[in-house]
């Protein structure tokens, strides 16, 4: 693979509005061809970089590069940027193909290359047939395609999604992630996506950073994000998570620790640098918990807890377990068929385990 | 509770619809049934009925003074446009809280009668007004401008009155506008002209339609202003009833250009509605703020 090259670069950026510091000395690189995506809550400041970007909104501090070129002085119209608005803004009084061809005609494009160029970018999001209709006759997925339609027909160098996605049902939202994915592929253009779903984030992107009250959490790969969060904060944003509270026993060179957890002494690996008598939480996914009966042998040690609710998912079993301390750890486990041990009954008394490894242990933060 | 607001709205409707009738409909009636009768030193009106009045309209004189007073009051209505565009805009670009004040400073004038504010013009167009002694005090000329009394004030009469008319249908229309789409067309690489010219004025068509209109159909009605400024040379088609009326007592003359005028003024109303509906098909924008 060739070394990414930068494409985007927002140094040191601030913005405060009155008393809310909305956005504190954010860094990022963007790598040119990358589907990068802004995930965090709402107010966390995504949307506000977005803006930054498309030159929506003036920096406080800081400076934007595009290919090596400051642009922080550049006007929205004259950046090789273009938007898909969260609200789509669709000309309400322009054709879909007006509302198309409206980037090519600002920018002075030849006539004679408007429609075909229109037309291509029509096709490709397979509203070909709606050109002459006005927006208010196309339903929300058909004028959300529309919008993308008219952003990436100006052959941008970046485009900008915010929550693009977030207007539409659940259905057609996971078909337009598919799409979007697809369509980034093929146009070779960085796409950098706003949102506050998660699994949307997952599902799509090269890379994420997750952000919290205008500031970086973590930037990584989503596999990195999911399975190595950097703290509490993105452990428990990106999906659902168990928290236990451990505390370290002994330790070696390797990040190797001794925690103990739950009354019990475990062996754990650790990314970060603890000391003997230092507070952790030790952070396991649903789905990498083990739930198993008390009779059945168990060569290693395990957790004896209650059953207090078992929820039918249809893909897996979620089963909530109550551990003496009173804390819950929810199991997420998928069906085995030839397993006919595999249902609890509640309040039944069951074994729980995790895969050696899995688990991630974070300093303790309230 | 559903039969006291359907109550509400039988009484509400009715009451409405009866005053409508007695006090417009029964009047306008009676001004077309006038205007086919023949005009009777004695009674005012007589028999027999006849289009002679709508005949006699037509003379060139007639013809002249109508469209003179379709250019003043067109000539207004640009005017109006020009000034009322820009300081709508202006307003909507103010703070929220601040909108409302300007819009009450606006509309204040309508607590003076408009005949006293056109005296008021009068006063500082004359000979011996403000301008015309403020300029010979600086000795930039010697001897007063001919400004009142010239189809100027007229038209600046028209425009003073009027403006409120125009601006008040501007900001509604301006206020309405979606900044989001102002936001997709900058991102979409136009500046500023070319997001006025294809996002603002298009969208606020209805309302300059409107204000236009609002502008228009009352100017040429207005005959105190052109008899107070104007004086006998430029005539509106208001001061031409009013004659009839008043001095000549020709009655079914008078009401034939009446007829004529409301003619015309259904005339606009009818275009302004259809380039309403027009513009209403187009509907709106999905999904919260960007």
């Amino acid at each position: 693979m060739n070394e990414p090259r930068a494409l985007l670069n927002l140094n040191n950026l601030s913005k405060t509005y009155g008393s809310n510091r909305v956005l504190d000395n954010f860094d990022l690189t963007i790598y040119d061809g990358e589907f990068f995506t802004l995930l965090g809550p709402s107010g966390c400041g995504k949307t506000t970089v977005l803006r930054m970007i498309a030159g929506l909104e003036d920096t406080d501090t800081g400076s934007i590069q595009l290919d090596g070129q400051d642009i922080g002085q550049v006007p929205a119209e004259k950046r090789p940027i273009n938007t898909v608005f969260q609200s789509y803004a669709l000309f309400p009084h322009m054709t879909v193909f007006d509302n198309v061809a409206f980037g090519l005609r600002m920018s002075g494009v030849a006539k004679a290359e408007i429609a075909p160029r229109v037309t291509e970018a029509l096709d490709m999001v397979r509203l070909g047939d709606f050109a002459q209709r006005k927006p208010a006759q196309l339903s929300g997925g058909q004028q959300q395609r529309v919008a993308i339609a008219r952003a990436v027909v100006n052959r941008p160098k970046l485009l900008l999604l915010d929550e693009s996605l977030s207007a539409l049902d659940y259905k057609l939202r996971q078909q337009m992630q598919i799409e979007l994915k697809r369509l980034q592929r093929k146009l070779g253009i960085t796409f950098v996506y706003v949102t506050h779903d998660q699994e949307e984030a997952l599902s799509m992107s090269d890379r994420v950073v997750v952000m919290n009250k205008g500031k970086v959490q973590q930037l990584g790969s989503p596999r990195e994000i999911y399975e190595q969060p950097a703290n509490l904060f993105v452990a428990k944003f990106i999906g659902e998570i168990n928290q236990l509270a451990g505390e370290i026993v002994a330790g070696d060179v390797n990040h190797e620790y001794e925690v103990k957890v739950e009354g019990l002494k475990w062996r754990l690996h650790a990314e970060h640098s603890f000391k003997v008598g230092d507070k952790v939480n030790v952070l396991l996914r649903p789905e990498d918990v083990r739930v198993e009966y008390i009779d059945d042998p168990h060569p290693d040690q395990y957790l004896v807890g209650t059953v207090v609710e078992r929820n039918y998912k249809g893909k897996t079993l979620d089963s909530l377990i109550r551990l003496p301390s009173g804390i819950e750890v929810i199991a997420s486990e998928f069906f085995d068929e030839d397993d006919p041990s595999f249902d609890y009954s509640l309040n039944q008394k069951v074994a729980l385990k995790w895969v050696p490894g899995w688990e991630v242990v974070l300093p303790h933060e309230v | 509770m559903k039969s006291s607001v359907g109550q509400f709205r039988f009484w509400a409707i009715g009451l409405a619809s009866v005053w409508l009738t007695l006090f417009v409909f029964f009047p306008n009636l009676l001004v077309i049934l006038t205007s086919f009768l023949t005009r009777d030193p004695q009674a005012t009106v007589s028999l027999p009925i006849n289009a002679a009045s709508y005949v006699r309209t037509l003379d060139l004189l007639y013809l002249t003074v109508l469209w003179d007073s379709l250019r003043m009051s067109l000539l207004a209505m640009v005017f109006c446009l020009v000034i009322g565009y820009p300081f709508a805009m202006a307003i909507v670009s103010l703070p929220k809280r601040w909108q409302p004040v300007i819009l009450f400073l606006v509309i204040l004038p309508f607590w003076t009668n408009s005949l006293v504010r056109t005296y008021a013009i009068q006063f500082i167009l004359g000979n011996q007004g403000i301008i015309n002694k403020s300029l010979i005090g600086l000795g930039l000329i010697d001897k007063p401008l001919q400004l009142l009394y010239t189809q100027f004030a007229v038209i600046l009469g028209l425009c003073y009155i009027l403006l409120p008319f125009m601006v008040l249908p501007l900001y509604s229309a301006l206020e309405k506008l979606d900044v989001r789409l102002h936001h997709a067309a900058k991102d979409l690489g136009a500046g500023p002209l070319s997001r006025f010219w294809h996002i603002t004025v298009p969208l606020t068509s209805p309302g300059i339609v409107a204000g236009c209109l609002m502008v228009l159909l009352p100017a040429m009605g207005m005959f105190y202003i052109s008899d107070l400024l104007g004086g006998a040379k430029n005539l509106l088609l208001g001061n031409v009833i009013k004659t009839q009326f008043l001095h000549t007592r020709d009655w079914p003359f008078g009401s034939a250009f009446s007829v004529i005028l409301i003619v015309l003024l259904g005339f606009m109303l009818w275009l302004y509605f259809r380039a309403a509906r027009f513009v209403s098909k187009q509907g709106g924008l999905n999904g919260s703020d960007f």
